[in-house]
């Protein structure tokens, strides 16, 4: 018997009848509705390219099954940009250059996310670097990416300080 | 991946019911379950997925002062709750040193003590393994023996247990609360794991069909939130497994340690801890002899399983480091490496602090 599950993916609705189980969210993501922004690495927790944010959290979706995120509420890279409007992670990396090939950035950028939502970032590279080494970038992009993080959750900050 | 059964049982008692078909297994973050069914070293016929139970997922303070933490806790969790990090530092340090950010966000507390070895023979279905299938051998004791057991082990199995979280919590005496078809029982964390024997390659000391329901931290062990610290040898400075790991904490009384707590990770089949090691610390001050005493004590009968001889050495030189750091005091904030031996100020460091 089929399982049926409902995500809210980037704000939309999604009823999902799985046939199978075994799907991971990072199958149905991909292959059940076709956003494809999230990627596949390693499939096993190793690399972090399959990071998504559920609920706000960040986590690899490869290790989860979809059936497990019944009702949840689910962001991938699709999910930021308004339009042309870029989020402000996806303009950091942009500006500091935190790719080369750019299969690992969807997940990097929902990870540096992730981590300014948690709170703990601060402007100490180190400190930033810890905070992302679930996410490995083959092309070594690194110093690009601590900047971008150190970046945008110093505008997002500032961002929040003015409208509060 | 094994074609499975999928539940969601919506009470304790259902699940535990559910629990009794064969081949039934608890699923909570996933993150050890999902990955080891990828490789086909776990097989379950079905499921049980306890990550929404009810009131599985608080941290409270008791009458007490014991600190009862659900199963279904995240590791991400418990080591940011403000009270929890202040009364338990070296807890809080294992567990940020543990995997990375994701996966400690996804990690349970449950899921965390139950996880199985990464001995890479037992994670090959091909290789000759005791634990994965008893009788079969041990292909790690002439293999690849970086990551086994230098103490407590035997020709059945050399494996080690992974964890950090359950380094400390071993060190602070946590009592395990397990239910099952029999009922509730307390289990001390250190018999959850057992060691390998002459015919048995050790493992949990759990029943088929019992589920870790919460963990408790007795009174006592707030009072080395002052001077505790974990420390942790990786091969890599962040997401490694421990090659050594060592939670040291103290009780002092002016210049004195009035009592030690002291385990280590990486090197045997559960956290290793010694009364022996502890009584040698208990009276005296947190001098270089009393220390290097103590590490002595603690690798008592330590032997390698293979070419693993220097994580002897290591373990003897990481229980000092963290013992004079944890004479030295807690820190005041976390580490930017937590458990890491590299210092953490951007200036020592030769950074600037705006890149
Ligand atoms: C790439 C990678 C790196 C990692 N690095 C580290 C590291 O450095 N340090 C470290 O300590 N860990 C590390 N881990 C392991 C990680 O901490 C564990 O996978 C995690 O804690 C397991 O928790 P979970 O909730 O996801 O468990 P699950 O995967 O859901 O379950 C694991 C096992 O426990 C059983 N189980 C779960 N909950 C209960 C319960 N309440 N009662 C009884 N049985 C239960 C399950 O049946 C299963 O057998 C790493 C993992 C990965 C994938
Ligand atoms: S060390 Fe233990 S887990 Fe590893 S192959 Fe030998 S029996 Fe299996
Ligand atoms: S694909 Fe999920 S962590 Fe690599
Ligand atoms: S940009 Fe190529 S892997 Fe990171």
């Amino acid at each position: 018997m089929p399982l049926s599950i409902s995500l809210i993916v980037n704000g939309e609705q999604k009823d999902i009848a799985l046939e199978d189980p075994r799907a991971t969210l990072l199958d149905v993501l991909r292959d059940r509705i076709g956003l494809t922004g999230t990627k596949k690495g390693c499939d096993r927790g190793q690399c972090g390219a399959c990071t998504v944010l559920i609920d706000g959290r960040r986590i690899n979706s490869c290790l989860s099954l979809a059936a497990s995120q019944d009702g949840a509420e689910i962001t991938t890279i699709e999910g930021l940009a308004a339009g042309d409007d870029l989020h402000p992670v996806q303009a950091a990396f942009i500006e500091t250059d935190g790719f080369q090939c750019g299969y690992c950035t969807p997940g990097q950028i929902m990870s540096a996310l992730g981590l300014i939502r948690e709170g703990i970032a601060d402007d100490d590279p180190e400190r930033i670097r810890e905070a992302m080494s679930g996410n490995i970038c083959r092309c070594a992009a690194y110093q690009g990416i601590t900047e971008a993080v150190i970046k945008a959750n110093a505008r997002m900050r500032d961002t929040q300080e003015s409208q509060s | 991946m094994n074609l499975f059964e999928y539940l969601r049982p919506a009470s304790l008692d259902e699940a535990i019911a559910a629990a009794r078909a064969p081949g039934a297994t608890y699923l909570a973050g996933g993150t050890n379950l999902l990955d080891l069914m990828k490789i086909g070293v776990q097989t379950p016929r079905t499921i049980i997925d306890i990550s929404r139970l009810p009131g599985l997922d608080r941290i409270e303070r008791l009458a007490d002062g014991a600190t009862r933490v659900g199963a279904m806790v995240r590791n991400a969790d418990l080591a940011r709750d403000a009270d929890f990090a202040a009364n338990y530092p070296a807890v809080a340090e294992a567990l940020l040193s543990g995997a990375s950010a994701q996966l400690r966000n996804a990690a349970s507390l449950g899921g965390n003590l139950m996880q199985q070895t990464r001995c890479s023979y037992f994670q090959d279905p091909h290789s000759a393994c005791n634990r994965r299938e008893p009788g079969s051998g041990c292909a790690a004791l002439d293999g690849e023996t970086r990551n086994h057991a230098v103490i407590g082990w035997s020709d059945q199995c050399i494996a080690t247990h992974p964890s950090d979280f359950c380094v400390p919590l071993a060190a602070l005496g946590a009592v395990v609360e397990v239910a099952g078809p029999g009922g509730t029982r307390d289990l001390p964390i250190a018999q959850l794991h057992m060691l390998p024997d002459a015919t048995s390659p050790g493992g949990t000391t759990l029943a088929p069909g019992e589920m870790i329901t919460g963990l408790r931290l007795p009174p006592e062990a707030a009072a080395f939130r002052d001077n505790a610290r974990y420390l942790k040898l990786r091969e890599r400075t962040s997401f490694a497994f421990a090659v050594v790991s060592v939670a040291a904490m103290l009780r002092m009384e002016g210049d004195v340690i009035a009592e030690a707590r002291l385990a280590l990770g990486g090197v045997a089949a559960q956290p290793w801890r010694r009364a022996e090691a502890e009584a040698v610390l208990a009276g005296a001050k947190p001098g270089d002899d009393a220390i290097a005493a103590a590490a002595e004590a603690l690798m008592a009968g330590a032997r390698p399983s293979g070419d693993n001889a220097h994580k002897i050495t290591l373990a003897k030189r990481l229980i000092q480091k963290a013992l004079h750091l944890a004479a030295a005091g807690t820190p005041a904030v976390m580490p930017a490496l937590p458990a890491s031996v590299f210092t953490s100020e951007p200036a020592e460091r030769g950074e600037p602090a705006d890149v």
